[in-house]
Parts: C-alpha cells; sequence; structure tokens
C-alpha cells in the first residue's frame, strides 16, 4: 500500500500507478454532485450542452453538505452511497473524468469504465463529515443552486484523505463477505 | 388532566434535533472504543479512528456528524392525561423539526419522491404516535439517513422457515449491503405483526441503548446469535475488511397473523444519532 499525494486536473499517469488499498491526498478543485445533479449533467450531455466545469481531469464528490455555519466555508461534507450514481459514471468516464469519490460498492460497467478510459473511484469515510469538511477550504456553488444540498460546487481540498478502492487495473479492495463463517445456507 | 403547551415542545423538539446530529452518544462511543481495541487490521483501525475524531470536532465545532442529518423520525407516547395547548401535537413536532433543522445548520434531506424537489425546511417529520396511560408526553427521536434506510428490507417468510429462515434472510441481506450503509452499523430486527407493524417495530428497536441486554432471555439470545453471525462476514468498518460489522442487533417480536411471517431489517448507520425527552 503506497501514499500519493495528488494535484487536480488529474492525469493518465496519476491514475495508472494507482492500486486498489493505496491512500491518496488529493489537492486542488473538486466539484460535489449527487442523484439530481448527476441527471442535470446527462440531460446537457443530450443536448448537447457545455457542462458547467470542465470533465477533463476531473474528480467528482458524491457529496451533498449541510449548510455551512458562520465562519466556515462548508458544513459537514462526507460521502453518500455511490451505486446511485453507477448508471451515469460510465459515461462521465469516457468523457474525461478521472476520478469519483464515494462510499459503497460500485456495479460492473462502472469498474469497467474505469479500467477502459484510465479511471478511479476513491472511498472516503462514509459518516465523517465533520472532519473531511476540514480538507475543504473554499466552496462555491456554480451550477443548480435550486437543487440546494444536491447543487453542484466547486470545492478547493487540501490534502484530502482519500482510499483508492477500485484502481484502473480491475482491483478492489472491499472485503468479500465470508457467508460460511456467517453459517449461511 | 396535564396541560403541556406547544412551545415547550417546539423547544424541546429543536433542541433534540440539534444535540442528537452533533453529539454521538456515549453509549456508541464506548462501542466504537471496544472495535478500536478489537480491530488488527490498520484499514478498520483507521476508520474507527477517523470516526472517534469526527465525534470530537463535531462537538467542538458544533458541526453535524455526518452531512445526511436524515429524515426526522420520531417515536411518540402520549400519556391519556395530557392535553396539548396552543395547537395540535403533529404541529409541534414539525415546527421543532423546522426550527432545530435550520438553527443547527442541518441538511435538510426531505423531498417530493417524483419531482425530487426540496420541502426546504426538512418536514414533514415521520411520527408514531402511541397512546399510553400516565401525565408524561415522550418524544424519541431518530436522524434516519438515506444511505443506510436504503439498505433496510421487509419481507414476508412462510410460518415453517422460522428462525432458521428469519436468521439467513437478515445475514444475507447484511452481508448484500456491504460497505453501503457505512457499517459497523446497527441492525434493528422486527418479527411479527402485519406488514407495515414489523417496519415499524424494526424501527424502534433502534431506539435502544447498544449496551442493554433485550428483558426476555431468548430474544437477548437471539440477538446475541445475530451479531456474532453478522460479524463472522468479516464486512468490517466502511467494508475494508474486520470483526466490526455491526456494533448491535436489536430486535423486538410480537404475534402474528397464523399464515404469516413478516420479517423486516432495518438498517441504521454507525452513528445511531437518536435522543429522547420527557414532558
Amino acid at each position: 500500500m503506497a501514499e500519493y499525494k495528488l494535484n487536480t486536473p488529474l492525469t493518465d499517469e496519476d491514475i495508472e500507478q494507482l492500486k486498489a488499498g493505496d491512500v491518496v491526498f488529493l489537492t486542488g478543485f473538486i466539484y460535489s454532485a449527487r442523484d439530481a445533479a448527476h441527471k442535470k449533467l446527462i440531460d446537457l450531455l443530450d443536448a448537447g450542452k457545455e457542462l458547467p466545469f470542465k470533465l477533463e481531469g476531473s474528480a467528482i464528490y458524491y457529496v451533498g453538505p449541510s449548510p455551512a455555519p458562520p465562519g466556515r466555508p462548508i458544513g459537514a461534507a462526507g460521502p453518500t452511497t455511490s451505486y446511485r450514481m453507477d448508471s451515469y459514471a460510465p459515461r462521465l468516464h469516457s468523457l474525461g473524468m478521472k476520478a469519483s469519490i464515494g462510499k459503497g460498492k460500485r456495479n460492473e460497467e462502472t469498474r469497467k469504465a474505469m479500467q477502459d478510459f484510465k479511471g478511479v473511484y476513491f472511498g472516503a469515510t462514509g459518516g465523517a463529515g465533520a472532519l473531511l469538511s476540514n480538507s475543504i477550504v473554499e466552496s462555491t456553488v456554480i451550477a443548480f443552486d435550486e437543487l440546494g444540498p444536491e447543487a453542484i460546487r466547486e470545492m478547493k481540498v487540501k490534502d484530502f484523505p482519500l482510499l483508492v478502492i477500485n484502481d484502473a487495473h480491475g482491483g478492489e479492495l472491499y472485503a468479500v463477505p465470508d457467508l460460511e463463517a456467517a453459517g449461511v445456507k | 388532566m396535564r396541560t403541556i403547551q406547544t412551545s415547550e415542545i417546539i423547544d424541546a423538539v429543536a433542541a433534540m434535533c440539534i444535540k442528537s446530529n452533533t453529539e454521538l452518544p456515549g453509549d456508541v462511543r464506548a462501542k466504537l472504543e471496544q472495535a478500536m481495541a478489537e480491530e488488527t487490521t490498520p484499514s478498520a483501525k483507521e476508520v474507527i479512528r477517523q470516526l472517534l475524531e469526527n465525534a470530537d470536532l463535531a462537538m467542538d465545532t458544533k458541526l453535524p456528524l455526518c452531512q445526511d442529518c436524515g429524515l426526522a423520525v420520531y417515536f411518540v407516547e402520549v400519556g391519556d392525561e395530557v392535553r396539548i395547548e396552543g395547537g395540535n401535537l403533529r404541529y409541534a413536532i414539525n415546527e421543532g423539526t423546522r426550527r432545530g433543522y435550520a438553527d443547527g445548520y442541518l441538511r435538510k434531506s426531505a423531498c417530493d419522491p417524483l419531482s425530487r424537489a426540496n420541502t426546504g425546511d426538512g418536514t414533514p417529520a415521520i411520527i408514531h404516535f402511541d397512546f399510553v396511560p400516565g401525565d408524561k408526553l415522550k418524544i424519541a427521536y431518530m436522524a434516519k439517513g438515506g444511505g443506510a434506510e436504503n439498505m433496510s428490507r421487509v419481507t414476508m417468510l412462510a410460518p415453517a422457515q422460522g428462525w432458521e429462515g428469519i436468521k439467513q434472510f437478515v445475514i444475507n441481506r447484511v452481508a448484500e449491503a456491504g460497505p453501503n450503509p457505512c457499517p459497523p452499523t446497527v441492525i434493528g430486527v422486527g418479527i411479527g405483526g402485519t406488514f407495515e407493524h414489523a417496519a415499524k417495530i424494526a424501527k424502534k428497536s433502534l431506539l435502544r441503548k447498544l449496551d442493554d441486554t433485550h428483558p426476555d432471555p431468548e430474544i437477548a439470545a437471539k440477538e446475541k446469535e445475530l451479531e456474532e453471525a453478522i460479524n463472522a462476514l468479516g464486512i468490517g468498518p466502511m467494508g475494508l475488511g474486520g470483526k466490526t460489522t455491526v456494533l448491535g442487533v436489536k430486535m423486538t417480536m410480537e404475534p402474528c397473523h397464523l399464515a404469516s411471517l413478516p420479517l423486516a431489517v432495518n438498517v441504521q448507520c454507525h452513528s445511531q444519532r437518536h435522543e429522547e425527552v420527557e414532558l
């Protein structure tokens, strides 16, 4: 298990070196988008319109932060469960998205897209919303303000602590449940 | 009759929403500390270390423990000698929720199921009323996050499937949920009643303290049996492998129709956010 410090935008070389289990501290700009925002991004693509941020080299964080209290750039900001974005992720990878950040399992199509287009899936600790918000130094809503917590934010992160869950070589970190040990027939 | 003002209820509910979302309950912290001592892999230990640090930080900064401050769920026990003055009880609980979520900078996650338009204030809350003897009003609040709630299931088993069928279903559900609901989770199991009642008692089971023991020794033994079997799955904290897949299993069993065996599994995340107030 190696440790890397990486900056956005991410390159093919950044991604190729990563293996499931590696720790990454990410610095630069990342974009928040979750269920409703993904649907709107895909609608824009279908209509041939520009997206609110550049997909090439991008990292999308599946997060819907709590409101920022006075004096802080953002509220609690931990990851949401990623499988709900699996119907959109392969297309975004094919158009240049390099990384997604969330928690929980990805489906086969998304894992394959990471191999086909040199992408990676990072896990952040679910429920550590207060702690993770400390790595976000700036946050600005750049699209879909009407979605409230689900709006797209450009977030400046510094040494955001991540774990490589799925790499571009087919590797996956999650434990396989031991059904036999649990007595499942 | 005893009179309780809605203003008192609104204040109590708002305070409970804020406290529950920012302060990790003591029994949950104790379980996480125990898990920290028992886990052997660096990844499992690191996840739990982060959760404990997160709890300290949330306490200091008053930031929510988790950005998903949940849908507000209440179990309310209304004493039959209680009279509410200044409005009705459902209104008071919703108003308290509105204020708590606004004043505490909590995320409002209630939305229209199809248009997905956010209601904007965290309401309507889900409220279960129960009428009991006495002159007290007891309100229990639970912040129910979407990630864990989505992993919950209700099923109707055949009576012949019995305890073995129940056990298989619960373990399989946790195995399939894997890393998705933020393990280590707490599992509420509801057995009996009807289709909807099983789900309600499964959720109500989650109000119990993690370190309690069910008063019925037979049910206590079954909770233990499920907890050990689930932890043997090795899913571990955040699904990265380890001994702690659940912090606890809490079960409620009630009589059902002779043709039925309703079963519900309600999954709750590691923060197990809940509070109770008695007025």
